[in-house]
């Protein structure tokens, strides 16, 4: 079951329907009783093109793209269905094509989902669909992922009969903060009112004008403001509705997809990096039905923008008296383990973001453990409050707390006024922040300087960043491969999309780096190395591989 | 000047729905209607079981006269009360927009109390203890009557709580449409009771038996056949089966417009009288003297009968064995089966008449204008095919016609038909592959004028 209850799950019937036996293209299957026509052709391997169809939203039926050939068994004297050598019942064929969309699965049900009236009807509504489109593909940023084009070119004539002059829409109408509407391009399937409505629950799109002239519409005085807008833009079959993030950014061929997860927040969701020569365009989401379904938040989706800030972090450095000063990484390195080592364990402190890998947390767990010696050494996480929604975001914005959690990494924050306490009273004396900022976390920015060592690790400069004696730039979540557990337990992998930016480095490979350098063991050189030795090593992920998380994650061992 | 109105033509009209309509002094008053023997079925019917009722509707044969003709008893059947849970509902198809038709408005114009009788027993009949007339738009005078009639009744008792100490409650009232021929077709019609836009509804699953107004099981019936159902319980279904011919029952009202000397409406027995009678000795024959081209017999949406033409008729002779006649158009008895098997429809009873004067790309392009300006947009082949059509046969009106415009037709109506989420689609590409197939030399002729217009004039 997803986070978020989708209104309709057609794809996904329960495990416990009866079977029934239909006859696709000449062949008898056996499916479960009720499962849609178009998902009952696409567990065979075959499409059923469609449009409006949506597996998570209701059926409307309107772009009748989906007509098939509908065979029902033929009926004896007793009303009982005649039987073929096989045992098989005999099938009468409709004269009338049927919507696939809306038919669904029974005992002896006869599908025909390439015979010449279905053909004919797939080129006629291809003619029908694009008598009055634009054909603007090549300034359309759909193209390249658009159904019109991929269905024009497998079921369309190649050439068009439509001599009179097209239907003028509106063009680039401003629908919403996020989101951009080209009338024109538009081919009223309805999906996206059917998302406003049942799912993101913000029932401002409809259809407004008559007959050839219907356009897609917002609410006169409404905008489509909600935090799940964009997924519009995903499931519009065209470039009707585009992002104004991603919007003449980048074609869509040319980028690179990698299977990850969104970092927003602690549910998680399954996202496609899209990036080209080491930068990311756009984020979109991935089917996980243990997750996110097919959706994501808006801001998730936006979120990753940072990562090419100008403010990034690109060089590892020292601080002297006039600034900071670059550094090569091996002697920055060991600069910064000797510094450690040097530390009275008690007046360390280490403040670890709950945003690290579960690989980052277990090498600063190994890290911690080799600097410890008899006393403790104080560690936090900071806390990142949200609102849950009650659709995918969660109230926790940290993506991988349960991770922490898990390795023994702080104490979901509860401790940090501790750690303002222990610089002020002199108890705390070095202070190791990776990829969190003290002053952030609530140590006024003077206080750190009272600190005899204050190493930083992190990505975007912030206040800690320009107190911080050794800089260690780290990666983004684009730039890594790692794990983490989301806010049901299940432990799903990043992955790397771009290699990291300038002189920036993996943090596993930086976290080695100091533990190699002071005498630790060698854990592995990338997150997927560092998994195993994890998993072993750690209860909770005992039997979990890399390999077997795959794109879809694993729930924890019980 | 056609003078409009009745005409007594030598096969006299049996008026049974509007048998008063016309009289000098009836007036649309509930007191009027009474000494007229008003809600006396109504009291009858609620002394019987509801399920008596709808066995004498079945009895009667009586087929819906909105334009399917289907069994109104057959539909009312579709109701398992055993079953239901959920409230049924009773809605009077009175948006009436179908060009060429102007009947219901007789009914609610002029007796609009015989239309409140039906619908009151008919809701009775199938348990619906709310009921809706969805009127057209346009119709304000006509919903304005009927609110009246509405209050006059509730006063009276024969709608609200109890009524006439039956126990049965109903209540009723008008809701006007919203100014477009697809909420006529009654899953658009429910989608616009319900408040929405009128897009139809697919079916299956949406059957309004099944599922219609607020999901709950509904019944759409058109006014007149509304009407008719007063006087089955009147005669009894047995009875009124009698009148007209088996499988067309009861009496039909031919709305008839166009090209005749006098146009009007008139009522009669199911194929009690041919076409060649209505328009000739009813009707006054062809105005101005002038020649019968041709015929939509059942409203826009029918197809076109070309004068001339002959048609082979398959239907079942007195002895009860099936025969085969042929038939001109004039010989065609006026009913629904002898109209379907000429390969049009008698629909809603709208006969539009055109004389010899008529360009017929005109007239089609005067059709598609409507189903182009109607269609609700909802599915593809029809929102689509139906403004290509027209533009393609306004172009050809202009005297810019291209060879291959008449296929191009056809094959776009084609396209359009069966594969659409209403039978608008049906509505909208049957006169067009009738008009093109039939008069396919005229529609040739303008095809091949390309560019006539632009060419200097000497
Ligand atoms: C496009 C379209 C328009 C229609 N318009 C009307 C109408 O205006 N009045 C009507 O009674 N039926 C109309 N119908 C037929 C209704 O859908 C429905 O069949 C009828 O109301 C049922 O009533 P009946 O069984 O009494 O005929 C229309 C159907 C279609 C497809
Ligand atoms: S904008 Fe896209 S999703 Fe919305 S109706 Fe148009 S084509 Fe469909
Ligand atoms: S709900 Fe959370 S994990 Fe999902 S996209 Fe939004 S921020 Fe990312
Ligand atoms: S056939 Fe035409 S009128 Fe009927 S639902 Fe489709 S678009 Fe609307
Ligand atoms: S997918 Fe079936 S009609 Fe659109």
């Amino acid at each position: 079951m997803a986070l978020i209850q989708n209104p309709f799950d057609h794809d996904l019937p329960s495990a416990d329907t009866p079977r029934v036996h239909v006859q696709l293209d000449g062949k008898w299957e056996e499916v479960p009783r009720g499962l849609n026509v178009i998902e009952v052709a696409r567990r065979f391997g075959k499409l059923i093109p469609h449009y409006c169809y949506h597996p998570k939203l209701s059926i409307a039926g309107n772009c009748r793209m989906c007509l098939f050939e509908m065979g029902t068994p033929k009926l004896g004297p007793e009303r009982k269905p005649i039987l073929d050598g096989e045992g098989r019942p005999e099938l009468q064929w409709m004269p009338r094509p049927q919507i696939a969309c809306a038919t669904t699965a029974f005992e002896g049900l006869g599908i025909r989902t390439g015979s010449p009236l279905v053909e004919s009807c797939q080129k006629g509504v291809m003619e029908f669909l694009l008598a009055n489109h634009p054909l603007d593909c090549p300034i359309c940023d759909q193209a390249g992922e658009c159904k019109l084009q991929e269905h024009a070119f497998d079921y369309g004539k190649g050439r068009s009969r439509f001599g009179e002059e097209k239907v003028r829409k509106p063009k680039r109408v401003d629908i919403g903060p996020r989101i951009l509407l080209d009338d024109e391009r538009c081919i009223l399937c309805t999906r996206c009112i059917r998302f406003a409505r049942e799912i993101a629950d913000d029932d401002c799109l409809g259809i407004t004008e008559r007959g050839g002239y219907n356009r897609l519409s917002i609410y006169p005085d409404k905008r489509f403001t909600s935090n799940y807008s964009l997924n519009t833009a995903d499931i519009c079959p065209v470039g009707a509705l585009t992002t104004k993030d991603f919007r003449f950014r980048m074609r869509v061929w040319f980028l690179k997809e990698t299977e990850s997860i969104c970092v927003d927040c602690a549910t998680g969701c399954n996202v496609t990096i899209g990036s080209r020569e080491g930068f990311v365009h756009r984020l979109t989401p991935r089917v996980n039905e243990a997750v996110n379904s097919h959706w994501m938040c808006d801001q998730g989706r936006l979120g990753f923008h940072p990562i090419h800030s100008k403010h990034r972090v690109l060089e590892p450095a020292r601080r002297a008296e006039t600034g900071l000063f670059p550094g090569e990484w091996p002697f920055v390195l060991r600069q910064v383990a000797e510094s450690l080592r040097k530390q009275n364990p008690s007046s360390l402190a280490l403040l670890v973001s709950a945003r690290l890998t579960n690989e980052e947390l277990f090498l600063v767990q190994r890290l911690r453990d080799l600097l410890r010696g008899e006393s403790e050494i104080f560690t936090e996480v900071v806390p990142r409050k949200g609102v849950a929604d009650g659709l995918l975001r969660s109230d926790d914005l940290n993506p991988n707390s349960q991770g922490a959690r898990i390795l023994g990494i702080g104490a979901d924050g509860e401790k940090l006024p501790e750690l303002r306490k222990g610089i002020e009273e002199g108890k705390i004396r070095a202070l190791f922040c990776l990829h969190e900022d003290a002053v952030g976390a609530g140590v006024p920015e003077e206080m750190l300087e009272r600190l005899s060592l204050l190493v930083w690790q992190g990505i975007l400069a912030d206040k800690t960043c320009e107190k911080a004696h050794w800089v260690l730039p780290g990666a983004s979540f684009a730039e890594k491969s790692g794990s983490m557990v989301n806010r049901a337990g299940r432990v799903q992998r990043l992955q790397r999309a771009i290699p990291t930016p300038g002189r920036a480095k993996e943090d596993v490979w930086i976290l080695q780096g100091l533990i190699l350098a002071l005498g630790g063991e060698d854990l592995g050189q990338g997150g997927p190395d560092v998994f195993s030795k994890m998993a072993a090593a750690t209860p909770a992920f005992q039997g979990l591989t890399w390999a077997g998380l795959g794109d879809q994650g694993a729930p924890l061992p019980a | 000047m056609a003078e409009i109105g009745t005409a007594k033509g030598p096969a006299a009209e049996h008026r049974i729905i509007l048998r008063y309509a016309d009289e000098p002094d009836y007036t649309t008053d509930i007191d009027c209607y009474l000494r007229h023997g008003g809600y006396e079925q109504l009291r009858k019917a609620l002394s019987m079981e509801p399920a008596a009722i709808v066995a004498e509707v079945k009895a009667s044969g009586l087929r819906g006269r909105g334009g399917a003709g289907f069994p109104t008893g057959t539909k009312w059947g579709f109701i398992d009360h055993a079953k239901n849970q959920k409230p049924v509902y009773l809605l009077c198809n009175a948006d009436e927009s179908e060009p060429g038709t102007f009947k219901d408005r007789q009914i609610i114009y002029k007796d609009p109390h015989q239309l409140l009788e039906g619908m009151i027993i008919s809701s009775y009949a199938n348990r619906a203890h709310l009921a809706y007339i969805y009127i057209r738009g346009e119709m304000v005078r006509g919903a304005q009557i009927l609110e009246r009639a509405l209050a006059e009744a509730r006063a009276k008792n024969f709608l609200g709580e109890n009524i006439l100490g039956s126990g049965y409650d109903l209540d009723m009232f008008v809701f006007r449409g919203a100014g477009a021929y697809i909420c006529g077709e009654e899953t658009g019609l429910i989608e616009s009771l319900e408040g929405k836009r009128a897009y139809p509804r697919i079916k299956p699953p949406y059957f309004p038996a099944v599922l219609g107004l607020y999901l709950c099981p509904t019944i759409v019936n058109n006014v007149e056949t509304l009407c008719n159902v007063k006087h089955i319980v009147e005669m009894g279904g047995a009875a009124y089966a009698k009148i007209g011919t088996p499988n067309n029952t009861g009496t039909r009202i031919w709305c008839v417009s166009g090209d005749v000397r006098r146009p009007g409406y008139f009522e009669y027995d199911g194929g009690a009288i041919t076409m060649g009678e209505l328009l000739y000795d009813v009707c006054g024959g062809i105005r101005d003297g002038n020649r019968l081209k041709a015929v939509i017999p059942g409203g826009s949406s029918a197809k076109v009968l070309r004068a001339g033409e002959t048609y082979r008729i398959r239907r079942k002779n007195s002895q009860g064995t099936m025969e085969e006649v042929e038939m001109k158009l004039e010989d065609l008895p006026l009913d629904f089966d002898t109209i379907a098997a000429s390969g049009s429809m008698s629909g809603s009873g709208g006969i539009i008449v055109m004389d010899h004067t008529r360009d017929m790309v005109e007239c089609l392009n005067n059709l598609s204008a409507f189903y182009a300006h109607e269609s609700c947009g909802q599915c593809t082949p029809c929102r689509e095919g139906a403004l290509w059509m027209h533009k393609i046969l306004d172009r050809m009106a202009e005297g810019e016609g291209r060879p291959e415009d008449p296929q191009l037709l056809l094959d776009l109506a084609e396209q359009i038909a069966g594969r659409t989420i209403c039978a608008f689609g049906e509505a909208c590409s049957w006169p067009v592959e009738s008009f093109v197939a039939k008069f396919r030399e005229e529609f040739e002729a303008k095809a091949a004028k390309e560019h006539e217009r632009l060419q200097p004039a000497c």
